[in-house]
């Protein structure tokens, strides 16, 4: 366990000391939210109605952004290959790299996102459940980005690739974070949406950790 | 069985069985379609609500089959390839993908065209399109995934990795019907007490279906042996290059 932590710990120093990395995720994300009601206009009645929308599929592609450094980095400078040689079993160390990377980039979506919705005319009420729904959800954007990041780790020119895989297994999460955040906006129960939430996030925490090692393993061979 | 398994992982052995498989599999497709298509688009009583548009579902619901079918035999072969390391079963599975894409795409096409008379709508967001829709994404991702690396080896095992992780969307597919009730009916021929539409419908259906299934083993002996030659081609290529 000391292992797992001193990973956490380590890739959470690498992220904030090199700086920029979870500024430009959220900066981007910012961004994204704001192209929406640009685009489409201020109406209220409308913003409301795509409020819970715009948010999520803004953090699907702000996920989508921060891939790509949970693995590159250590694969090109031969860390990876130390942890594969490591007594920490590769699936923990990728579930410890998914937690510092979700600390740097899901978390910092999660606490920014509701509030910014606001401008997008969501109902102050739908606060609670929207925080609720994104402490849910990005975890499992983390972890199932981490299965095509691991997948596409090797290959040059990954990013276009790395969406192809990695955006099909999001529809889930999107759907019932979006359904979740709509609910309580229109004063239905968030309830149903988020255990499923919930339950997605399960099956990611213990599938992803597995096929992602095994995909790491492969791209190290 | 894992002997037998073990025995096909011999390119030679395997590609005479495939050659034996294949004109059966290929003279069985012709007649089946022939005969559930002919049947079905001519012979068939037109639905009593539905009139001639029904005749949409002899290739709708086969093609919708076979996309889910298609998919459980290549993850049940990437599996197959990644545990036993046999070379044979990740070849089928590249074979497989494309055209498990192919009637995927034809199931959601002919879906678009039967929903619009229909639903008076060419789609609709419900679970069960929505479920179609991320299984042809998926197929999609699978073939750039082998596409992207040099080493088939590699690419084989990675694509691998993928095609097992996506095949939880095929019992979402499945049952997306019974969770949300929207406007795709729900199952009506592989039902609990048996099928819910009327025999002279119900037939050439099967008929369909059998022929697809015949058409997609004929493609797959067509493609698997195209592939194992190819790899022969190149091996042969590289030993004049280094021999000379």
């Amino acid at each position: 366990m000391t292992a797992f932590w001193a990973l956490v710990r380590r890739d959470l120093h690498l992220a904030l000391r090199q700086g920029g990395a979870t500024m430009l995720v959220l900066v981007f994300f910012v961004l994204a939210i704001t192209l929406f009601p640009l685009g489409i206009g201020p109406a209220p009645e409308v913003l409301t109605r795509i409020a819970a929308g715009v948010l999520w599929v803004a953090a699907l592609l702000s996920a989508l952004m921060s891939l790509e450094r949970l693995f590159q980095a250590d694969f090109a400078d031969g860390t990876l290959d130390l942890l594969a040689l490591g007594r920490l079993p590769m699936p923990m160390a990728v579930l410890a790299k998914a937690l510092a990377h979700w600390l740097t980039a899901g978390l910092p979506l999660t606490l920014v996102g509701p509030p910014l919705a606001l401008a997008l005319a969501l109902p102050v009420e739908a606060l609670p459940a929207a925080w609720l729904a994104m402490a849910l959800g990005t975890p499992c954007l983390t972890l199932l980005g981490a299965i095509g990041a691991a997948l596409t780790v090797g290959i040059r020119r990954g990013g276009p690739l790395l969406a192809l895989l990695v955006l099909p297994l999001y529809i889930p999460t999107l759907i019932f974070g979006s359904a979740a955040v709509d609910a309580a906006a229109f004063g239905l129960s968030p309830a149903p949406h988020l255990l499923l939430l919930a339950a997605t996030l399960c099956v990611a925490l213990v599938l992803a950790p597995w096929a992602a090692a095994a995909a790491l393993r492969l791209a190290l061979e | 069985m894992a002997n037998a398994l073990h025995r096909l992982a011999n390119p030679t052995r395997f590609l005479a069985l495939v050659r034996r498989i294949q004109p059966v599999a290929g003279v069985a497709a012709l007649l089946l379609i022939a005969a559930g298509l002919g049947w079905g688009l001519l012979y068939a009583p037109p639905d009593y609500q539905q009139g001639e548009t029904v005749r949409i579902m002899y290739v709708h619901v086969p093609s919708a089959w076979m996309a889910l079918f298609i998919y459980v035999c290549m993850a049940v072969a990437s599996a197959v390839g990644l545990i036993w390391r046999h070379p044979v079963a990740d070849l089928s599975a590249k074979a497989s993908a494309p055209i498990g894409a192919a009637f995927t795409f034809l199931c959601l096409v002919t879906g678009s065209l039967w929903g619009q008379p229909m639903w008076g709508t060419w789609w609709v967001w419900d679970g069960r399109l929505t479920s179609v829709l991320i299984l042809f994404f998926l197929y999609l991702g699978y073939i750039a995934l082998w596409q992207a690396f040099d080493d088939q080896a590699k690419a084989a095992r990675a694509a691998a990795i993928l095609a097992l992780v996506g095949a939880i969307n095929v019992p979402i597919v499945k049952f997306s019907v019974d969770w949300w009730n929207t406007l795709h009916q729900p199952a009506s021929v592989l039902t609990m007490d048996g099928p819910h539409i009327h025999s002279t419908l119900l037939w050439p259906l099967l008929l369909t279906g059998l022929g697809f299934t015949a058409f997609y083993v004929f493609v797959l002996c067509l493609r698997v042996r195209t592939e194992i030659l190819r790899r022969k081609v190149r091996i042969a290529r590289l030993a004049v290059l280094s021999g000379a």
